[in-house]
């Protein structure tokens, strides 16, 4: 590469725009749809779709555990797949901010390319442009996706039903601790990687195996959110035990030491699961047979009362309401 | 994990409840100092373990809430001047003063930034020698050692930018003058963990002597909680108040020497303005003469209109362990963790903050 950062240039239109997209951005994607280069993909998909976009700003751009790229991916993947869909095409729209390196791009690039591949998503259209330098933050990213719904499933945050078990696909807060010890000011050493990751096949696997009422992924304001979610849609209570919490260490340590509370800190890669209660073993018995459901337990149930309360049993043996995030934990998180 | 679950143990928290319920008998009213027992006690529900006769009431240990709207007011002035960065902990920035905040400042205009630690605002009057960096110091002894290094540091490496507006306090005049008051009728007394860890205990001594009520210092963690409520219990059962230490992990009788000749070396008490209280006489810190140099309040001419407190707060009362948040007209209806109008439901230690976030009762 002759210059080794982005210029305003490289989203003008012109010939440094073309060369740019071409050999950084969609040659590393190809796929016959991307490659046909239109100003539209063509999809050709039957049956019931899903449809999500979501945006990502995550700073610093590389974090322990992932990129902006792996996020933009596996954040838009997984979103389709709360609702048990097959996720299949996905847009790409980036926004550089000018002077990005071209390697980090690359690595971007490449990441993007990783996990779309072990999701098996094609990233069929996109879009790129630069912004002069303070009009964006080194790169935001968008995407959007669709995937396709298996006949017979419905799973909403609307479902869960009084007796319901809810399981957690693993440890919590890795991937807020992991992006917050990297924060200037904040930066502090520690072994904690985000959980950054596709869930997709996971969640193909749970639906096969039992009867899937509400599915969410505790992205912003964590589990305690998503739980008070489900809580308020289906006007039911939930109660779980802190002591059932599966939370890493080194997490824990760090939530001591930044006076936070794992169960309001970001996930990137978990699933917060409501499944009927006669299938819940089985379903917890698949999950614990993937890579990323191996750390995945019951931690409580639905309950009539109390509708749209979460309550946990503190590990002392008294109950508290657990309620929606206030205020505000650390902006650009994802 | 080391120091955190063997101090949240259920069996060993069970035998020390049951025991406190076994052996409580007199109404008893307990304050808890410092704002990071209130959360603690909160978040762990630990109220609600305890007997009926035992009341816990909060203090004013936060140290974003007991800052007067004056003193924030002074702040904010100082952030409009020309060349002139402002540093602040991240609490102390949302808290509304009498026409606004350190945020709103910010957003005018104003070169405010959050730093984590007095290292952070040094570093950044290093790399803006053309500016002057002012940090708002908060906080009680626990915080007071580490402010006054900063000023030695400044010295030692000549950084000529740096300054500070100290609003620093101290504990025991203000523990004083809340039993003076006499408002609320206490029969104990829960003392900080980390203030004490610097003072020590025997600064506390006056308290049973003078008021014949208890006092033990805690730790943070559930089982340090429930330990000390259960040494106070015994005090008071026993009619015999004095000065115990829960905490002894953290905290020895005579303090921290070091710490505390270093806050002597560069602070001298002076009277200080408490939300809610008002002036109390050698409750806080200002710099000696011979550091006036860094003092950002002798150095600026800023001029504060008289202070006006936001209306319908009642943060003042609740302080002083008067009121709880629950008596507050405007809590959870128009003051909310997103848009506070007193401080206590801005800081993550505040009575209301907590009240908010944890308290919420589960049959509403």
């Amino acid at each position: 590469m002759k210059d080794d950062v982005i210029l305003l240039a490289h989203g003008s239109g012109g010939r440094l725009m073309h060369d740019l997209i071409r050999k950084s951005i969609a040659g590393p994607l190809t796929n016959p749809i991307l490659d046909k280069m239109d100003d539209s993909a063509v999809l050709d998909i039957k049956g019931k779709l899903a449809f999500t976009t979501d945006s990502y700003v995550v700073k610093p751009i590389f974090f322990p555990g992932g990129d902006i790229g792996r996020l933009a991916i596996c954040g838009t993947v997984n979103d389709l797949s709360t609702t048990g869909a097959v996720p299949r095409y996905l847009s790409l729209s980036l926004i550089i901010e000018e002077g990005l390196a071209f390697t980090d791009l690359e690595k971007i690039m490449s990441s993007i390319v990783a996990a779309a591949t072990e999701a098996e998503v094609k990233v069929v259209t996109g879009d790129t442009k630069v912004v002069d330098k303070g009009s964006a933050d080194k790169l935001f990213i968008n995407t959007s996706g669709v995937g396709k719904i298996p006949d017979g499933v419905n799973i909403s945050g609307a479902n869960a039903r009084p007796g319901d078990k809810i399981i957690v696909s693993g440890t919590i807060g890795d991937h807020g601790i992991a992006v917050m010890s990297q924060r200037e000011g904040l930066k502090f050493n520690s072994p904690i990687a985000s959980d950054c990751a596709p869930l997709n096949h996971l969640v193909a696997k749970m639906i096969k195996a039992g009867d899937i009422h509400c599915l969410r992924d505790p992205t912003r304001g964590g589990l305690a959110t998503t739980l008070s979610e489900f809580a308020a849609q289906s006007r039911v209570g939930i109660q779980f035990t802190e002591s059932s919490l599966p939370v890493n260490p080194a997490v824990a340590g760090a939530c001591e030491l930044l006076g936070l509370d794992p169960l309001y800190v970001a996930n990137e890669g978990k699933m917060v699961v409501v499944v009927a209660a006669a299938d819940a073993n089985r379903v917890l018995a698949q999950m614990k047979e993937t890579r990323y459901g191996r750390d995945a337990t019951i931690i409580g149930e639905v309950i009539a009362e109390h509708p749209g309360r979460v309550i946990m049993e503190t590990r002392l043996g008294s109950y508290r309401v657990v309620d929606l995030l206030a205020g505000e934990l650390l902006p650009r998180i994802c | 994990m080391k120091f955190t679950e063997e101090f949240r143990d259920p069996e060993i928290a069970r035998k020390i409840i049951d025991r406190i319920h076994h052996r409580s008998r007199k109404p008893t009213k307990l304050m808890e100092f410092c704002g990071g027992h209130t959360v603690a006690i909160f978040k762990h529900g630990i109220r609600q373990l305890l007997p009926d006769n035992i009341e816990m009431l909060s203090g004013p240990g936060c140290p974003v809430c007991v800052t007067s709207v004056s003193d924030l007011d002074k702040a904010i002035a100082l952030s409009a001047l020309p060349g002139v960065i402002v540093t602040s902990s991240g609490d102390m920035v949302r808290v509304p003063g009498s026409s606004s905040s350190l945020q709103q400042a910010r957003a005018r205009g104003a070169d405010v930034r959050v730093v984590y630690s007095t290292q952070d605002a040094l570093g950044i009057a290093t790399a803006n020698s053309d500016k002057t960096v002012i940090f708002v110091g908060i906080g009680f002894e626990t915080t007071a050692p580490t402010i006054a290094a900063a000023i030695l540091q400044a010295e030692s490496e000549r950084i000529k930018n740096f300054q500070i507006l100290s609003l620093h306090k101290v504990c025991p005049p203000i523990m004083k003058t809340i039993l003076d008051l006499g408002e609320v009728k206490l029969n104990g007394i829960i003392c900080p963990g980390h203030v004490s860890a610097v003072i020590g205990s025997d600064p506390y001594r006056f308290i049973p002597v003078n008021y014949g009520i208890g006092c033990v210092v805690s730790g943070f963690e559930p089982l340090d909680i429930l330990q000390t409520v259960d040494m106070l219990v015994g005090q008071i059962e026993a009619e015999s108040p004095s000065v115990e230490i829960a905490y002894r992990r953290g905290v020895k009788p005579e303090g921290n020497r070091h710490a505390l000749e270093l806050m002597a070396s560069v602070f001298e008490p002076d009277d200080a303005d408490w939300r809610g209280i008002g002036i109390v006489p050698d409750s806080g810190l200002r710099l000696r003469p011979e550091y006036r140099r860094f003092d950002a309040e002798a150095n600026f001419d800023i001029k504060t209109r008289p202070a006006i407190e936001p209306k319908g707060c009642i943060c003042g009362s609740i302080l002083r362990g008067v009121s709880t948040p629950a008596n507050c007209s405007l809590f959870r209806q128009v003051c909310t963790p997103e848009n506070p109008i007193g401080p206590c439901m801005v800081s993550a230690e505040g009575s209301c903050s907590a009240f908010y976030q944890y308290g919420a009762e589960i049959a509403e």
